[in-house]
């Protein structure tokens, strides 16, 4: 009945731990950054309603966050072939990551562009500011440091949303410990470890979208 | 014998020490202002006597009920302590009678029926009677304060805390809620004023207490003391007032 | 293949979704009960349960819900206990929203203001009698908008559990994307199923959200 731990066969696979942990991150960063643009464009659009994409995107902001993400990848992976789109495992993970993080962003940036003063826009418009340097000097940058704390805990749920992504056969961590456990047939030892670098890679995944703020906020005084 | 006795008080926050040895006798029916600049330390003093701030030296005694530093269980001495504060802190969730009702039922366990009647004699007292039923945020800032003042009589307190009751107010609604506190004071009612108010003070005051960086600085008289006050940091408080 | 009908397909993500609604009241329910349990070791007075409490939201929030699945499914088993697909799927998204729920509902209770708190305790109440008068009935006013809103991501946890074998709407619709090679009109369906369950959810959490600063107290 004595059951006796074996962690050391999940460490014999450090290659593919290291390997998925390297994917992981690369997924989350791409879906990071083109998923923040497209939440900045999104923004722009719903808070200063340009039609008619103020209206796409408050359709696409809705689709997106009331369904799951596991189905919003299996939609893109195995049904977008039917309308000629054929994707490979890395190009839709890549794509359902951008679309999820792209849609929350929006919402989470515009509520920091409708924070803004009005005395503030009336200020720049006075000094005859156009429109869009308005946007890009005085409304942005204020609205952006102010969701930062929103926009760093999104990535990491999304990060770790990322874990299905080895349902389509991506090889991140998720897969990488599919693999492990299929080989040393220690289930509970490889998800444990796995689990706790997930944790770890949360930590410095927020740690780091934190520094990303405050450089930021360092070049803006500058 | 004093009602309320302070004895060698000490407090710090953090590595500010903001209550330098307070010694102060306090007699029944005696109504105190406690004045001076902001950070001298009165506010801290008047919140430390019913334990809403902890001490780290010293006694305080209310009614035979003694406070030591780090006590915890403060619920015999918040019965006879009653505190009305600047923002008055009225629970928005309940009407105004339910306001004055709550803790008579649940801390003294008097019946809803006695419970009602009580509040009902104590909004009438502040000249709220007809309110009974509205609820906080129905009513102007003056006539919050007089129910917050309501709520705290209804525990049937042996002194009352007024920490800048009047700060938080329109000018026009200052005096709806001074007349209040200087019928309380008339009937007897022992208080203790952290007050901006100084011809109120002066007026209605029977001693005052001038508080400077972490010290009881000078005290007496309020008549004597604005007339002629002995030290120049006072002199200069009362310049700067008026 | 062509002997599946759409009509079948429709009828078959019905049932998937019946277990996808059963799944997510049984999450939010015993996730709300033990999430209540967080919220009041996590403001408790004593620091213990308080840090517990935090350590228990910290794993559960920074770690992937299809880790904690695996984790409970061979843990389970390496206990001797052999626990089905249902039970391990409501066991770990009830963890997963209790975790969510307490810390949702810890900042409503902190965002009710200090004053409160000096003014029931300058009325001699005690912590527990502060609590059930004056601050709960406050916190609970402001908690209904989010934790409806957060609703919305316990009916979509659900689909992860497909991934350890639970048959709920994701998973009917990879079997029939499989059965009936029409992958882009299933996940379609299945899609909108999710999105039929959610969107009234989210709309009424929005409802609720602006409502709440034009409404009276209580």
């Amino acid at each position: 009945m004595a059951y006796t731990f074996d962690f050391a066969s999940v460490l014999e696979y450090s290659d593919a731990l290291l390997a998925g942990t390297v994917k992981t991150l690369a997924l989350t960063a791409v879906g990071t950054v083109f998923g923040l643009g497209i939440g900045i464009l999104g923004a722009v659009s719903r808070a200063w309603k340009l039609s008619p994409f103020d209206r796409i995107f408050a359709v696409y902001v809705e689709l997106i966050r009331n369904t799951p993400f596991l189905v919003q990848l299996f939609f893109i992976f195995f049904g977008l072939p039917a309308l000629g789109l054929q994707l490979n495992e890395w190009q839709a993970a890549i794509l359902a990551m951008v679309i999820n993080l792209g849609a929350y962003s929006t919402e989470i940036i515009r509520s920091g562009i409708e924070a803004t003063p009005r005395g503030q826009i009336e200020a720049a418009e006075s000094l005859a500011m156009t429109r869009s340097q308005v946007f890009r000097h005085v409304v942005l940058p204020p609205a952006l440091l102010k969701v930062w704390p929103s926009i760093c805990s999104q990535v990491v749920i999304v990060m770790l949303g990322s874990s299905v992504c080895s349902q389509i056969a991506a090889e991140e961590l998720t897969f990488a410990a599919n693999f492990i456990q299929s080989r040393n047939f220690r289930a509970f030892e490889t998800y444990f470890v796995v689990t706790a670098m997930y944790f770890l890679l949360a930590i410095a995944v927020r740690q780091a979208m934190v520094q990303a703020g405050q450089r930021l906020i360092a070049r803006r005084k500058k | 014998m004093a009602l309320v006795r302070i004895n060698g008080l000490h407090k710090h926050f953090g590595s500010n020490h903001v209550l330098k040895g307070i010694d102060l006798d306090i007699e029944e029916g005696q109504v105190i202002a406690l004045i001076g600049r902001s950070g001298s330390g009165k506010s801290t003093l008047l919140r430390t006597i019913n334990g809403l701030e902890t001490f780290e030296q010293g006694e305080i005694e209310v009614d035979g009920e003694h406070l030591h530093p780090r006590d915890t269980d403060l619920r015999a001495l918040r019965q006879k302590v009653g505190m009305i504060f600047q923002q008055f802190n009225l629970f928005p969730h309940l009407s105004v009678g339910r306001n004055v009702m709550l803790a008579t039922q649940v801390v003294k366990k008097i019946g809803e029926k006695e419970a009602e009647d009580i509040a009902r004699t104590m909004l009438l007292k502040v000249g709220l009677l007809e309110k009974f039923d509205a609820y906080p945020d129905q009513l102007s800032g003056g006539q919050q304060q007089r129910v917050a003042i309501a709520r705290a009589l209804a525990m049937q307190p042996r002194v009352l805390l007024c920490d800048e009751i009047t700060s938080a107010l329109d000018p026009e609604l200052v005096n709806e809620v001074l007349a209040v506190v200087k019928t309380l004071a008339a009937e007897g009612m022992t208080l203790i004023m952290v007050t901006h108010e100084m011809r109120f003070a002066r007026e209605v005051g029977d001693k005052l207490v001038f508080m400077h960086h972490g010290r009881i600085h000078e005290s007496g008289d309020p008549q004597q003391l604005f007339a002629n006050p002995q030290t120049p940091e006072l002199a200069n408080f009362i310049g700067s007032i008026n | 293949m062509n002997d599946i009908s759409t009509w079948d397909i429709v009828r078959n993500l019905l049932d998937g979704a019946l277990w996808t609604i059963g799944l997510s009241l049984t999450a939010f329910v015993l996730g709300g009960i033990a999430g209540l349990a967080l919220l009041f070791a996590r403001i408790a007075k004593n620091p213990i349960p308080r840090r517990l409490a935090q350590g228990y939201i910290e794993v559960f929030q920074g770690t992937p819900l299809l880790m904690q699945l695996f984790m409970i499914f061979f843990g389970s088993s390496l206990l001797g206990l052999e626990i089905s697909p249902w039970i391990a799927a409501a066991l770990g998204l009830t963890l997963f929203t209790s975790a969510y729920l307490g810390e949702i509902w810890r900042g409503c209770v902190e965002s009710v203001p200090k004053g409160q708190w000096e003014a029931s305790a300058s009325l001699a109440l005690t912590h527990f009698e502060q609590m059930r008068h004056v601050i709960l009935p406050q916190a609970l006013r402001i908690a209904i908008a989010p934790t409806v809103g957060f609703s919305v991501q316990v009916v979509k946890g659900t689909a992860v559990t497909s991934i350890i074998g639970f048959v709920e709407l994701t998973k009917t619709g990879s079997m029939l994307a499989n059965a009936t090679f029409q992958p882009f009109m299933v996940f379609g369906c299945v899609a909108l199923g999710y999105f039929a369950l959610c969107y009234p959810l989210s709309a009424y959490s929005r409802y609720l959200e602006r409502n709440i600063h034009g409404s009276r107290a209580h």
